[in-house]
C-alpha cells in the first residue's frame, strides 16, 4: 500500500520534474535505444538523413495509435527526402503493462512500421526532450554538427479523421525546411495521453 | 410481413436503449464553451479527462466527492470527457457504470485541439487531467492532477457566500 501511494505520489510529481526539455531553436541530443528488431539505433547512424521526425508514441494510446498510419505516410515519402521517422516509445511497463517492448515488437509487426520504433526503458530520451505525451513530434534538423528542433507539436489539426484534416502541421514543417525555411508554426498543442513516467 | 415489422419494433427499441445507455451530451467547443463563462452564483469545477487517462480515473472519486458533499452550495462538477466519440460505448459508458460516476458529464468532440487548447487556457499544453476552477469572482486553472484537500481547501476560500 506505502509503494502504491509513492508510485502514486511519483506519477504527479516526476512531470513538474521533467518539464522543460529542449524548446524550438535549441540543440537536441543524440541517444542510443533498442529497436523492435532487436539493434541498438542512434541517430547519428543516419549518415544522408537531413534531419529526423523523432515521435513519441506507444501501443496503448488511442490517439498514438490514431496516428500511426499517417505516421508510416509520412516516412514513406519524407525519408526519401532526408527526413526518417524515429518513433520511440517511453511508457513505463509498470504502470502500463500495454508498452513494455514485447507489446511493440507485436504492434510494429501489425502495422507493419517502416520506421524504427525504439524502447526508451530508463526514459532518458523523454526527460531531455521534455515530451509530455504520445503522440508528440520533436522535428529536428542537421545543422553542421547539431541537430536543432524546429517544430514541436501535433501531427495535423484532425486526429479522428485524416481526410477531414485543414492544417497538416507536421508535413508543412517538413516541407518548409525542405525549402529552406522556418516552420510556422513551429509549435503547436494537442490533447494526447501523458507520458507515464516512474522515476525521478 | 408481421415478422420484419417485430423485428423493426424490436430493433428501434434496442436503438433507443443504447440511446439512453450512452445519454451523455456531445459537444464541439462551439457548443460547449458556454460552459466556461458562466458567471452566476455558482462555483463550477470544468475537469477535462478521459478514461484512457490514469491519473484522471484516480482523480475522479475525489472531484465525486466534492460534488457530494458540496450539493447544497451552488457549487457545480461538470466532468468534460475526451474519449473518442466513437468508442463510448466500449469505454465511457461501462467505466461510468462500474463506478456510479454521479457528476454531469459532457463530451467534447472538437479535433482542432491547438485552437481550442488555448480558449479554455492559454497557460495549458493540452495534458490531462486539467481543471478550471471559477465563479464570478475568482478563476483559476489547474494543469494538474488536484484532490480532494486541495479543491475543498479553494472552495473554502471562493465559493460565493449566500
Amino acid at each position: 500500500m506505502k509503494k502504491q501511494v509513492l508510485n502514486f505520489l511519483l506519477i504527479i510529481i516526476s512531470p513538474l520534474l521533467f518539464a522543460g526539455g529542449i524548446h524550438v531553436g535549441e540543440k537536441a541530443e543524440d541517444f542510443r535505444l533498442k529497436n523492435v528488431d532487436g539493434n541498438m539505433v542512434s541517430l547519428s547512424d543516419y549518415k544522408d538523413a537531413k534531419g529526423f521526425v523523432v515521435v513519441f508514441t506507444c501501443n496503448h494510446c488511442p490517439y498514438a495509435k490514431a496516428y500511426q498510419d499517417r505516421l508510416i505516410d509520412i516516412d514513406l515519402k519524407y525519408k526519401q527526402l532526408g527526413y526518417p521517422v524515429i518513433a520511440i516509445n517511453s511508457n513505463d511497463e509498470r504502470i502500463v503493462p500495454e508498452d513494455s517492448y514485447s507489446e511493440m515488437v507485436k504492434r510494429s509487426k501489425e502495422k507493419s512500421f517502416t520506421f524504427p520504433y525504439l524502447h526508451d526503458k530508463d526514459q532518458t530520451v523523454v526527460s531531455s526532450y521534455g515530451a509530455e505525451r504520445t503522440p508528440h513530434i520533436y522535428l529536428l534538423n542537421k545543422e553542421g554538427n547539431n541537430l536543432v528542433v524546429k517544430y514541436i507539436g501535433a501531427i495535423d489539426d484532425n486526429y479522428k479523421d485524416p481526410d477531414a484534416v485543414s492544417q497538416k502541421y507536421l508535413v508543412n514543417a517538413i516541407e518548409a525546411l525542405l525549402n529552406g525555411k522556418n516552420p510556422d508554426p513551429s509549435y503547436t498543442k494537442a490533447i494526447g495521453c501523458t507520458i507515464k513516467m516512474s522515476k525521478m | 410481413m408481421r415478422f420484419n415489422i417485430s423485428v423493426i419494433i424490436i430493433s428501434l427499441s434496442l436503438l433507443s436503449a443504447s440511446d439512453h445507455l450512452a445519454g451523455f451530451q456531445i459537444l464541439n467547443f462551439k457548443e460547449f464553451e458556454h460552459h466556461l463563462h458562466q458567471y452566476n452564483d455558482t462555483t463550477y469545477i470544468i475537469n477535462f479527462w478521459a478514461t484512457w487517462c490514469l491519473p484522471c480515473r484516480k482523480e475522479l472519486p475525489d472531484l465525486e466527492r466534492i460534488n457530494t458533499e458540496y450539493r447544497d452550495q451552488k457549487v457545480k462538477v461538470l466532468l468534460v470527457n475526451l474519449d473518442f466519440p466513437d468508442q463510448l460505448s466500449k469505454s465511457l459508458v461501462p467505466f461510468v457504470q462500474q463506478n456510479n460516476i454521479q457528476s454531469e458529464i459532457i463530451v467534447l468532440d472538437d479535433p482542432d485541439s491547438n485552437f481550442w487548447i488555448n480558449r479554455v487556457d492559454s497557460s495549458w499544453n493540452g495534458n490531462i487531467p486539467a481543471t478550471l476552477v471559477y465563479n464570478q469572482h475568482y478563476r483559476e486553472f489547474f494543469p494538474e492532477l488536484l484532490n480532494y484537500g486541495l479543491l475543498d481547501s479553494i472552495l473554502k476560500l471562493n465559493t460565493i457566500k449566500q
